[in-house]
């Protein structure tokens, strides 16, 4: 997914002279393909989160459209007051581009897990919020940000990450939509989440269960509209994320959720990162695993909160 | 025993040698202030004769056209201190005279931090610290690519010096070699709670800045001559940014502001102390 977003930004810059690429001290040979091809309009700027985010925020003042890509914890909490001064109260055209969604970086530990991203900039005026499921839904993606007014954050996913938006599904800047259709439940991901729920949602169908998965690849602004339409008729709803539970997709329902009122009466869970630092390195699934999100947990949760359970 | 962190070798109270324009500018500050009862007055007083020198001699600008391409770009990245920015605006046409009169007003465009989008020719929200450099030097490297001659100042005090944030932005203005980037230092010695000196020292100043690959030049910040002067010959080093460390007194006019900590922020002014205000600045 990484790949697929850098080389559309290397491949929109070819024909978009507004577009400059920044990062911060990515590893050896990233992005060395629009390095050799478009030298001016490429920069490694070291280890200087502040800086680089102000330094976009001065091109994007001057007309050029600016991606800017490192590790997702530090394009968020290390630099946030410049993300929130420089890049959203000005409203650049400034795209973050996050490595590490969630727990790619699980060997690493929690000065690399960006399990708190989507808190921290869903509550900054300005900001929009994408986290694509997969590096074809990213292809389709990248043309809409280079116009797109202003601050964007990408997340991303660990990369090789199975395909599974249609290859047909128009993508629009602030939309949601169904991965699988189902009246029984509905199963609400973001990002790469979208494989754990299809395959719950599997499961679910052999215990009779009809479960839908929406896939909500803008977080903000919300598609609460088709939101609202797709959760009214059926009688459970559940968050499904690779981030904590606090702030994130699972907050973002619920707010709307809270809001709303349903002919069909509502229960609604949210599975995520639990409210603490993971203590475990091991792998990204092995972690995952480790607090609880896995195809047969979110089988098990749904079962529950569909019978009361829970 | 020293109260107000003067310097024991300052000059004489009450001998400011400020000019008559130097003084109707501290007036156009004294009305924004005396409108609001509040303001950052040392820190804007501090400044006046380097913005001053900047508008009169050095910017290149058009006031009926404020986002004219060509223009030089001014970030004035310690907002606090914009009373004196806000009286140039004005001086200049930017904004009506009388916009100052509603400074921090409800319905006023003049906030006690300025804000790109609602002031004619303020290029950079700011107000904290440490964000202007990087966006000068965002802002440099793109009119550099763009073939662009217009130029980039920033306005950075002592204070910001404390800001990491920064040092990283000088350490790429010196790696891009950014000589269309010229930075004004109001060098005061004073921030909110007390001297540099003792908050934290920011000497060998000059020698920092050399060292981040700068071209330095030092002046006395309230020198009308000598700062135009420094100015005259941009860039200071072909290949350098620039810095301009100007040496000022916070509060400079006004004996009981200079060098008074108490002074730093003010907000609910008397009638007694407006009027010992306008006394000081008296223009005979």
């Amino acid at each position: 997914m990484r790949k697929a977003c850098l080389d559309m930004v290397h491949r929109l810059a070819r024909t978009d002279e507004r577009i400059v690429f920044v990062g911060s001290d990515l590893g050896a040979g990233a992005v060395d393909g629009m390095k050799a091809e478009i030298p001016d309009r490429f920069f490694m700027e070291g280890i200087s989160e502040a800086h680089v985010i102000g330094m976009a925020a001065g091109m994007a003042m001057e007309g050029k459209v600016v991606y800017v890509n490192t590790i997702a914890t530090f394009l968020t909490r290390r630099c946030l007051e410049q993300v929130i001064l420089d890049l959203c109260l000005h409203d650049c055209k400034v795209r973050l581009i996050g490595s590490g969604g969630g727990l790619v970086y699980a060997p690493l530990g929690p000065t690399h897990e960006a399990i708190d991203d989507i808190a921290l900039l869903r509550a900054i005026p300005n900001m929009t919020i994408l986290a694509p499921a997969d590096a074809e839904e990213m292809k389709r993606l990248m043309p809409l940000t280079v116009d797109h007014p202003g601050p964007i954050y990408i997340r991303l996913g660990k990369g090789r990450d199975p395909i599974i938006t249609p290859v047909d599904q128009d993508f629009r800047i602030g939309r949601c939509f169904l991965l699988r259709p189902g009246n029984g439940l509905l199963l609400v991901t973001t990002g790469t989440m979208g494989r754990m729920a299809l395959d719950a949602a599997e499961l679910l169908e052999q215990r009779g269960i009809d479960a839908g998965v929406l896939h909500v690849p803008t977080l903000k602004p919300l598609d609460a509209e088709a939101l609202n339409g797709w959760i009214g008729p059926v009688p459970a709803v559940l968050t499904l994320e690779e981030h904590s539970i606090v702030g994130g997709l699972g907050s973002a329902v619920a707010e709307i959720l809270a809001e709303s009122v349903y002919p069909v009466t509502k229960r609604f869970a949210r599975m995520g990162i639990p409210d603490a630092f993971p203590k475990n390195y091991g792998t990204q699934a092995s972690l995952m695993a480790h607090l609880g999100l896995t195809v047969a947990s979110v089988t098990t949760k749904a079962v529950s909160l569909l019978t009361g359970r829970c | 025993m020293n109260t107000t962190g003067r310097p024991s070798e300052f000059s004489p109270e009450g001998s400011h040698g400020l000019d008559r324009r130097s003084l109707e500018l501290r007036h156009l500050v004294l009305r924004a202030f005396g409108a609001a009862r509040r303001g950052h007055l040392g820190s804007a007083f501090s400044v006046v004769e380097i913005l001053r020198v900047l508008y009169d001699d050095i910017l290149r600008f058009d006031s009926a056209r404020p986002t004219w391409k060509d223009r030089d770009r001014f970030i004035f990245s310690k907002g606090h201190g914009c009373l004196a920015l806000y009286a140039l605006l004005a001086d200049k046409g930017f904004i009506p005279v009388e916009e100052l009169d509603r400074f921090c007003a409800a319905e006023g465009i003049l906030g006690g931090h300025p804000e790109r989008g609602k002031i004619p020719g303020v290029e950079a929200s700011t107000g904290s610290l440490g964000h202007g450099l990087a966006i000068a030097v965002g802002m440099a490297i793109a009119l550099r690519l763009d073939r662009r001659t217009a130029r980039v100042f920033v306005l950075n005090s002592d204070g910001e010096c404390n800001e990491g944030s920064l040092w990283e932005a000088a350490l790429h203005a010196s790696k891009h070699r950014l000589d269309n980037l010229t930075i004004l230092l109001d060098y005061n010695r004073m921030q909110s709670y007390g001297r540099t000196a003792e908050v934290v020292d920011l000497e060998p100043l000059a020698d920092k800045w050399r060292a981040f690959g700068f071209a330095v030049r030092e002046v006395e910040g309230h020198d009308v001559a000598g700062i135009r002067a420094a100015l005259a010959p941009l860039p200071f080093e072909k290949g350098k940014p620039g810095v301009l460390i100007c040496r000022t007194v916070k509060g400079k006019g006004v004996p009981f502001l200079e060098w008074n900590a108490a002074w730093h922020h003010k907000n609910k002014a008397s009638n007694e102390e407006l009027a010992a205000l306008y006394s000081a600045l008296e223009v005979k």
